[in-house]
């Protein structure tokens, strides 16, 4: 079998490939160099909550009633019973049968 | 839930690793669905079998490559490279906020087990591990127990996908483009640290807004998260 591949296209995968992989790493070895200061540790520890929320809110805004509910059905499950199966599930149920309500 | 939990330095077990596995499983039919539509949407562009492999297995961050086969050229310049690489790292830069969270952690490992482990680093993945961290965990091998099962799924999902083209099913008509939205959510729960500290995630979610509302492309999400974060650093603790 031989491969079927453009020497451009390989080139575009591979630069793709770089900028993503600088992007994964690159973080982790600047914060290296960076001390870690009350201030520097309490940014830290606010990060992984304002990524969720700047991803999924304009996510919320631009899709509708549907995948709000979804999102609020996940985190009262969660907040109710701990379970992340059962939050992504119940969420799920809740978007599906709203998309179909509004068909 | 205000107290600092105190962590200990990194290991890595077999068992973090299986603990990885279980953590992520919620989110494969969310990724399925989504590799699906990634490997079909590279073969309405054009993409050989061969090519979409090499860009679903090397690249492996499926928004960026949507936003990139989005505007994917039909004739493949030089140009065409340097605008696709950039896009590519404007879609994936809020990686560099995950991968600084992982350093206080992460740090202290060598860095040939480092390096290698953040090339299968996502946004699930790292959420999973920011909260598992954040709860005091400290074995390095859950991120890798995620990552290696997020990868694996997620080449075959891209194949099959690339290999169904026009017949993979939408994935908002089953709602699974919202399990990552949704498992995110519910993230929040055990991220809670108080109503003092949950002011970072509003001031994220205001400027995520209005940059979602008044700049185009998809700056929304680096630029709330960079807010939010600053914003948390002065918050003072309680």
């Amino acid at each position: 079998m031989t491969i079927d591949a453009s020497p451009v296209v390989l080139l575009a995968i591979l630069a793709m490939t770089g900028a993503t992989y600088l992007t994964r790493a690159g973080g982790f070895w600047l914060m290296g160099y960076v001390n870690l200061t009350p201030r520097v540790r309490r940014m830290l520890e606010a990060s992984p909550g304002a990524v969720i929320v700047a991803t999924v809110l304009p996510l919320v805004v631009r899709d509708g009633i549907a995948a709000a509910a979804a999102v609020a059905t996940g985190a009262v499950v969660m907040y109710l019973l701990r379970r992340d199966y059962l939050a992504v599930f119940a969420g799920m149920a809740v978007a599906a049968a709203a998309r179909a309500m509004a068909g | 839930m205000n107290a600092r939990v105190k962590t200990s330095p990194a290991f890595w077990s077999f068992d973090g690793f299986a603990l990885g596995a279980r953590l992520g499983a919620p989110l494969l039919p969310g990724m399925i669905a989504f590799g699906l539509a990634v490997g079909s949407t590279g073969a309405a562009n054009g993409l050989t079998l061969a090519e979409s492999i090499l860009m679903n297995g090397l690249v492996y961050a499926g928004l960026s490559q949507m936003a990139a086969l989005g505007v994917w050229p039909s004739e493949m310049t030089s140009g065409a490279i340097v605008g696709l690489a950039l896009l590519v790292f404007t879609v994936n830069s809020r990686l560099l906020l995950a991968g600084a969270g992982l350093q206080p952690w992460l740090g202290t490992l060598p860095a040939s087990q480092v390096y290698p482990t953040l090339y299968l680093l996502t946004d699930p993945g790292w959420i999973i591990a920011m909260r598992y961290r954040a709860e005091g965990g400290a074995d390095a091998a859950i991120i890798l127990g995620g990552g290696l099962l997020f990868y694996a799924f997620w080449m075959v999902a891209t194949t099959v996908g690339h290999l169904a083209g026009s017949l993979v099913p939408d994935p908002q008509a089953i709602a699974l483009d919202l399990v990552v939205p949704v498992f995110f959510a519910a993230m929040l729960v055990p991220l809670w640290r108080g109503p003092k500290r949950a002011l970072a995630w509003a001031v994220a979610g205001v400027v995520a807004l209005a940059f979602y509302f008044f700049v185009e492309g998809w700056w929304y999400v680096i630029a709330g998260s960079v807010a939010g974060i600053v914003a948390g650093g002065f918050v003072d603790d309680d």
